[in-house]
């Protein structure tokens, strides 16, 4: 069992859970929670794998794989913004309605007997020689764990150093005020949920050119775009936060396994080579922690100081009063 | 104006869960006689569904064809799971184009338990004479639905359970070809210099505890010191985490990899590092990589063929239906009839891969059986003899934990690993 591995393996699966999550952040700091991350995430894997297996060009794949997943976002923005409906139920059908689609447009797919190319790994030279971090952080990762190195930073500076970010927030916390400062709301919105779904279609993309090549149906991204809305949470809105927790998540999940193999653990009796199960309660933390930050916010006064976007889940009507 | 906006969104709402509900039904391949049946069942179907949709969980149930012998799979995840829901898909195929006077049909995506029990019964009512239900968990819905249908045959994959008239049970012995499996991946490790191999199992059940054995069995066969490393993953379908699953074994220095769950991950991760290997599992079509060196597989079709034949005629008995290689429904990638043996496998020595083209002639001949590799004497990895010299496992110990169910005792049972694997039984 060695740690950089586990750490560097959870940067490696984590970057999916790191574009789901900044991607569902952008869409809920604009005031609509999207929970059809996992349906944008499956059109995503699905459109990616299906454009690279027909040019051979992973790259193609990828950008049709975040448009296709931002296109289809588009049907909860409509009904969640002009039609101003209940915003869970419009994400939970745009669940359903992408993953129907994925799986008709993905008929046929595994049967595929070609290779179908992937997105390529490198190590990056001089930083990998950095003790401890490089091995963990640059040492023969996928280039979308990369762009994902780079994508945090300026996630985090646009929402809150530019002024395209702060109307991004304004529209999220008081849309009204936003409104009437001549922030066109409703176009914003549309906007960040497209953003939602390029950077979920992004994160399904990692899946099946890069981290597990391939498509399974269904069942490609085994429930990683729920985890991500609840990494959401976890996060608070933020991108550092969300990569730290993606990371964390990954890492965990690889730690569960590796913790199996060696009889002995610090001179002690290893209770997971005994009881592999035990590793269960390591997996739960990051949802532990969910919880305990959705306990916190479900105070008014204490909302504001975790960065839940006030009018998250609220549909703003042009001319109402509140929100 | 708000009155209009309700209308519009549950229109939206509703259209998108028929989309998705007939999602899996509605792309049919050309070629394929039994999913263009089912597209034209899907219109009549659609009607069907306003009638008993809460019946049916939102799925719809396929009509059946008057005149002819009924038969449809129920299976776990989509038809095109590259794994073991798709080898079901392809063993229903099977039947459709080698069966004379039947009309298949198949429902995926079921979840097990309760809804499961509303497909089983819907299916039943519409007139199906003969059911298989692909996964573990369809067990209890099966059994129920069976008493109320006492016409209607149901066979069930992968569970313990019979009620001897009209609900059997069925599988195959898999751990015929995981030992095999086993004998390449030690000679793999063997030629390389390599001292371990890797298993990923996915629940602490009898059958991973009875696949695992065999493997480390076959390993010991051809590599005496080799010693087996298993990860437990509790996920049959996880791309990822089967992947961590495969990676943490090879990073551990597994020089092979088994997986015992569906996607081809063990090779994927194999074919990320430097002259390593991974054995897939379930469908015939997952071996893809040059680093596969092979991959055990379910041929249903003949199964599937052979029960439905029987079922029309009458004869079948429905009990427990544990079929053996030689009843052609199991298969071991690149030693098959017009297969080529996979990269890995050339250059080994010639004495284990004859070894291994003779077991499973015998196996297919039925001169070699499971009960063949589980034959003492065995010795469990705390030192105990589980088994002396000149006996065999029997039936009842393969697919249990001791002391059995009633009636089925069993007087060795499945729990305990191999002497040469490096794990300790887990609670249960």
């Amino acid at each position: 069992m060695d740690l950089l591995i586990i750490l560097a393996s959870g940067v490696a699966t984590g970057t999916v859970l790191l574009y789901a999550t900044v991607g569902e952040a952008f869409a809920e700091r604009s005031g609509i929670m999207n929970l059809g991350v996992e349906g944008m995430m499956l059109i995503g894997a699905m459109s990616a794998y299906k454009v690279t297996a027909a040019t051979q060009n992973p790259w193609l794949g990828l950008l049709v794989a975040m448009f296709a997943a931002g296109a289809i976002s588009q049907v909860h923005a409509f009904i969640a913004i002009t039609l101003q409906a209940d915003q869970v139920i419009s994400g939970l059908a745009l669940n359903f309605l992408a993953t129907g689609i994925s799986l008709v447009l993905g008929e046929g797919l595994t049967s595929l007997r070609d290779v179908v190319p992937q997105l390529p790994n490198f190590t990056v030279p001089v930083l990998s020689q950095i003790p401890i971090l490089g091995k963990v952080f640059f040492d023969n990762h996928s280039i979308m764990v990369y762009i994902g190195f780079i994508f945090v930073p300026l996630a985090w500076y646009y929402i809150n150093r530019t002024r395209p970010g702060m109307h991004l927030r304004a529209v999220g916390e008081y849309p009204a005020a936003a409104d009437t400062l001549g922030i066109r709301v409703y176009v914003l919105r549309y906007y960040y949920v497209f953003v939602g779904g390029i950077l979920a279609g992004l994160a399904g993309a990692t899946i099946s050119l890069s981290i597990s090549p391939g498509w399974f149906g269904a069942l490609t991204t085994a429930g990683q775009g729920w985890i991500a809305v609840g990494l959401v949470i976890f996060a608070q809105w933020d991108p550092f936060r969300a990569a730290f927790g993606a990371y964390t998540f990954g890492a965990l999940r690889r730690l569960v396994l590796d913790i199996q193999g060696p009889s002995t653990l610090l001179g002690l009796a290893n209770p997971f080579f005994y009881n592999p199960h035990y590793a269960f309660f390591l997996k739960m933390l990051p949802f532990a922690f969910t919880v305990v930050v959705l306990v916190i916010g479900s105070r008014e006064a204490n909302r504001k100081r975790i960065g839940t976007p006030a009018a998250l889940g609220l549909p703003y009507i042009r001319g109402q009063r509140g929100l | 104006m708000k009155n209009k906006l309700l209308w519009i969104f549950s229109i939206l709402l509703v259209a998108a869960m028929l989309l998705s509900a007939c999602a899996p039904t509605e792309a049919p391949e050309a070629e394929e006689p039994a999913a263009e049946e089912a597209m034209a069942e899907e219109a009549e179907a659609e009607a069907e569904e306003a009638e008993e949709p809460a019946e049916t969980g939102g799925l719809m149930i396929p009509d059946i064809e008057e005149g002819k012998f009924n038969v449809a799979v129920v299976m776990l995840s989509n038809h095109d799971d590259g794994g073991w829901s798709q080898a079901q898909w392809d063993g229903i195929n099977y039947v459709a184009e080698n069966v004379d006077g039947v009309h298949t049909a198949y429902m995926e995506l079921v979840a097990e338990g309760a809804d499961s029990e509303q497909v089983f019964r819907a299916l039943a009512r519409k007139g199906f004479d003969l059911i298989f239900g692909g996964s573990f968990g369809y067990m209890d819905a099966m059994e129920v639905v069976a008493e109320e249908f006492p016409d209607t045959g149901f066979v069930h994959i992968s569970g313990y359970k019979s009620n001897m008239t009209n609900f059997g049970n069925l599988f195959g012995a898999m751990e015929d070809m995981k030992y095999l499996a086993g004998m390449l991946a030690g000679s793999r490790a063997m030629v390389d210099g390599a001292d371990k191999v890797g298993g990923m199992a996915t629940f602490t059940i009898p059958e991973e505890f009875r696949l695992f054995n065999a493997y480390a069995l076959g390993v010991q066969k051809t590599c005496p010191d080799c010693t087996v490393d298993i990860r437990w993953i509790y996920t049959w379908h996880d791309p990822i985490i089967e992947r961590e699953g495969a990676d943490s074994l090879f990073d551990a220095g597994s020089h092979v990899v088994m997986t015992g769950a569906d996607t081809p991950a063990a090779a994927l991760a194999a074919a990320d590092r430097e002259g390593v290997f991974g054995i897939n599992y379930d469908w015939i079509g997952g071996c893809t990589l040059d680093e596969c060196l092979t991959a055990p597989y379910w041929v249903w079709g003949p199964v599937f063929a052979d029960i439905t034949e029987a079922a029309m005629a009458g004869t079948y008995e429905y009990g427990w239906h544990y079929f053996e290689a030689s009843d052609g429904g199991l298969g071991l990638y690149g030693f098959m009839e017009g297969q080529e043996p996979q990269p890995g496998v050339l250059d080994l020595p010639e004495e284990d891969v004859q070894l291994v083209r003779d077991t499973l002639a015998a196996m297919l001949a039925g001169e070699f059986t499971r009960f063949d590799i589980f034959t003492g004497p065995i010795y469990d990895n705390q030192g105990n003899l589980v088994i002396e010299e000149g006996k065999s496992f029997q039936y009842n110990d393969i697919d249990q934990f001791a002391p059995g169910a009633p009636g089925l005792e069993a007087e060795y049972g499945m729990f305990w690993w191999n002497e040469n694997i490096n794990a300790d039984l887990p609670d249960l």
